[in-house]
Order: C-alpha cells, then sequence, then structure tokens
C-alpha cells in the first residue's frame, strides 16, 4: 500500500468524511458525553481502538461470509470486540477501566462503528481497513475533545477537569480554570446545548470548506488567462 | 431454482451459525481466563470503598472475616446474597457495612455500600458501581464528587419520611439539576437500607466474634 493511499484514507477519515460533523453518524453518544474534554477524548480514543481491531477483523473474514447474512455478522464481531475488551481491561487495566468502562457499552451503540466496517472493511484488505478505522475514530475524538472543550467552558468555567482520573492523582495540577468565581451555565452541559455547539461546529466547518472553494475559483480564472 | 434458493438459504444459516458459535466460544474463553482477577479487582475495591466509610477509630476486628451472609430482601434491592461486614470495638458492635443496590437509576442498577452505625446513624455511603451517564448522574460516585458525603450522620431519628427525599421532592437532600432521577434512586435506596438496618439490627450484630 502506497504512502498516498495511506494519506488520503487519513485526510478522508480526520477531516472530509469526519463521523462527528460531516457524515454524523454516532450522535447518541457524542451527545451524552462530550459534556467535558476528559470525558470526550475518552469515548474518542477507546471508539479508535475498537473501530481500528473490528475494521481489522471483518477485512480479514469478508470472503467468509455470504452477501446476505454480512451485517447480523458484523455486528456480532464488533459485539464480541467490544466485549472481549470489556472483559479484559477489567481484568488486566482495572484503573483505566474504572475511567473508561462506562464508555465501553456506549460503543456498541455507536453506528459509526458498523457503518465504517460496511462502507470500508467488507470491501478493503485489512490493514487498509485498521488504517480507515483509526482515522476514523481519531477524526470523531478531534470533535469531541473540541466539543467537549466548549461545552466545559461554557458549562462549568473549566477545562480538563477529572484528568487526574486518567492520568493519576499528580494531573491534578493540569485543571485550567478558565472563567475563574464562574457560576455554570446549566444548558451547555444538557444535551440541548450539545446541540447547539454541534451546529455551529458544523457552520464552522462549512464556511471553511465554502472559503476554500471560492478561494481556489477565483485562483482559477487568473490561471488560465495567463 | 426453488432447490438452490433453499440450499443457498441454509448456506447462510450455516454460515451466520458458524461465527456466533465462533463468537460465543472466544467470548466464554475471555470470560473464563478473566472473571477471577476481574472479581479480586471488584473485591479490592470493594474493601478501599470500605476503609473510607469506616474510620479505622471504629473498630479493632478483622472485618474482612467478621461476615455475615444477608438474604435478598426487598429492603435492599439485592437478588442474590450479600456479605454484610461487622465492625467492632472491645468486642462491642460498633458499625455493619451492608450492600444495598437501587434497581431505579436512570441507566440500571447502582450498587452501594452502605455503613451504619450502631445507633442508627449513616458512617457514609460509596457507590461500588453504576451506569449512569458520564458528566450528568455520575456525581454520585466520590471519584466525580462529594455528594455522596452528603449522607454521612443522617439516621431515621434525624430526618423523618419526607425528607429523606431529594429537595426537589420536597426532602432534605441536594440533587444537581439536570440529573434527578439518580440521585433520587440513591436516596430511596439508603432510606430503604436504613429501614432495613432498624428490622434486624441485633440479628445483624449477632453472632460474636468469628
Amino acid at each position: 500500500m502506497s504512502y498516498q493511499e495511506f494519506r488520503d484514507i487519513f485526510y478522508n477519515g480526520v477531516w472530509k468524511q469526519n463521523t462527528g460533523i460531516v457524515q454524523l453518524l454516532g450522535m447518541c453518544p457524542i451527545l451524552a458525553v462530550s459534556t467535558s474534554v476528559v470525558n470526550g477524548v475518552s469515548l474518542g480514543l477507546a471508539t479508535t481502538i475498537v473501530m481500528a481491531l473490528s475494521g481489522a477483523s471483518v477485512a480479514l473474514i469478508r470472503q467468509l461470509v455470504p452477501n446476505e447474512a454480512r451485517i447480523p455478522v458484523f455486528i456480532l464481531i464488533i459485539a464480541v470486540l467490544v466485549t472481549a475488551i470489556q472483559y479484559l481491561m477489567n481484568a488486566y487495566l482495572y484503573s483505566l477501566y474504572v475511567v473508561l468502562g462506562i464508555f465501553i457499552p456506549l460503543i456498541v451503540t455507536n453506528c459509526i462503528v458498523l457503518a465504517r466496517v460496511e462502507a470500508f472493511a467488507a470491501k478493503n484488505p485489512a490493514s487498509q481497513s485498521a488504517f480507515d478505522g483509526m482515522a476514523m475514530g481519531l477524526g470523531l475524538t478531534a470533535v469531541l475533545a473540541v466539543l467537549g472543550g466548549l461545552r466545559e467552558i461554557m458549562g462549568h468555567g473549566t477545562l480538563l477537569s477529572g484528568i487526574d482520573l486518567a492520568l493519576g492523582p499528580s494531573a491534578k495540577s493540569l485543571v485550567i480554570t478558565v472563567l475563574p468565581d464562574y457560576h455554570g451555565f446549566l444548558l451547555a452541559i444538557l444535551p440541548p446545548g450539545a446541540f447547539i455547539t454541534l451546529g455551529c461546529l458544523i457552520a464552522g466547518k462549512n464556511w471553511l470548506n465554502q472559503r476554500t472553494e471560492s478561494r481556489q475559483a477565483r485562483i482559477e480564472p487568473v490561471i488560465s488567462a495567463a | 431454482m426453488r432447490r438452490t434458493m433453499a440450499k443457498a438459504a441454509l448456506m447462510t444459516a450455516l454460515n451466520l451459525s458458524a461465527f456466533a458459535l465462533f463468537g460465543t466460544a472466544l467470548l466464554a474463553f475471555i470470560y473464563n481466563q478473566t472473571h477471577e482477577r476481574i472479581e479480586k479487582s471488584v473485591e479490592a475495591e470493594k474493601l478501599r470503598l470500605i476503609s473510607q466509610i469506616l474510620p479505622h477509630s471504629l473498630y479493632d476486628n478483622d472485618i474482612i472475616k467478621d461476615t455475615l451472609e444477608i438474604l435478598p430482601d426487598p429492603l435492599l434491592g439485592n437478588e442474590g446474597k450479600t456479605t454484610a461486614y461487622r465492625a467492632r470495638l472491645d468486642g462491642k458492635p460498633s458499625v455493619v457495612v451492608l450492600e444495598a443496590v437501587a434497581p431505579d437509576g436512570y441507566s440500571g442498577k447502582i450498587f452501594m455500600l452502605i455503613a451504619i452505625r450502631e445507633n442508627g446513624e449513616l458512617a457514609g455511603v460509596r457507590v461500588v458501581s453504576h451506569k449512569e451517564t458520564p458528566g450528568l448522574g455520575d456525581y454520585i460516585d466520590i471519584a466525580k464528587s462529594d455528594w455522596i458525603r452528603g449522607f454521612d450522620g443522617k439516621s431515621t431519628a434525624q430526618y423523618n419520611d419526607q425528607d429523606w427525599k431529594v429537595k426537589k421532592d420536597g426532602g432534605k437532600f441536594d440533587y444537581m439539576a439536570g440529573a434527578t432521577i439518580t440521585p433520587r434512586a440513591v436516596v430511596k435506596a439508603v432510606h430503604k437500607a436504613l429501614q432495613y438496618f432498624a428490622l434486624h439490627r441485633d440479628a445483624l450484630f449477632a453472632g460474636g466474634i468469628r
């Protein structure tokens, strides 16, 4: 597989076909968990791992599955993977499980995992599929981080609260109080706040896209005239 | 034509069953490999929480060994047998730690440890495991907020039945706006556990030091 191919998959996953703000898949966990940066990034990374692994496993067995039975088989594979990860983390990485454990069952409800498996892994070799899952997951993580950050600042006036749960008590000093003596803004923490903030992010990305397009349109005639 | 279709359907069904069988076998294997370790870590977590709600000045016995089996009871919400840990000071009962389940959390059961002093006062409450919404209902967890400490020192003598509710329902307990179902379930379960204690106080401490 060429470098160019990897780059295209990465660009596609993180920006062009971003799951959070372009494909708009998996809204339920995105809206529920993006109340803070730490929560958002935790769910994002857990989803990234599941997406990379499920992409690779489906790509490996795709020739064995008859077309009519592929969706149930894919769901089965994703469910087995998520449950296996949950058991293994619970047994061997208990402190991480205490932090992430609550998010893991949420991953199964995220239809982006099934969507990518169906749209990409079912037609491509294992390494590309694993990389596609990872890129899509990282794109989702980035959106969750931004969304979580905005909601956390608006809702609580802090950033990175709860990071000590992920990185140990010494990380407590990393919590940033952006707005001191802030009384909190409930709407930002509740699901409607998530919808509004996500809407703003989507608008922002569309604006960026339009700006680049109109710039290219302006540059091109100049080139043709010259 | 009909035969080939039937054959294709059969092949598909066999294929799907093969995957289901393989998936189940894999999960069964992983479960077998991990469940002992998982139980151990849950047990260790439980003891860590017990040590948080039981000040060392309150007991001098080996609470891990001084236990009592508790049969399922609607007041505790437990479906299987649970363990009560008993703390004693100079041979006299001081605190009992009960396991209780709040069945009506926002997303499923909330498992708790409730420590009650011999005089019916709460020594402390901790949530062992729950599935409440991260960032919204999870403030019942001591790792996320101090809300659960609000039970310390409370008793049915101090608060009447009407007080054992969240403030929104006319009671005395705080809650965070946007997540009322979770604290409502916890307050209700703690109140019921205190009623259980009142009914079974003597039996809970009986049996001497084993």
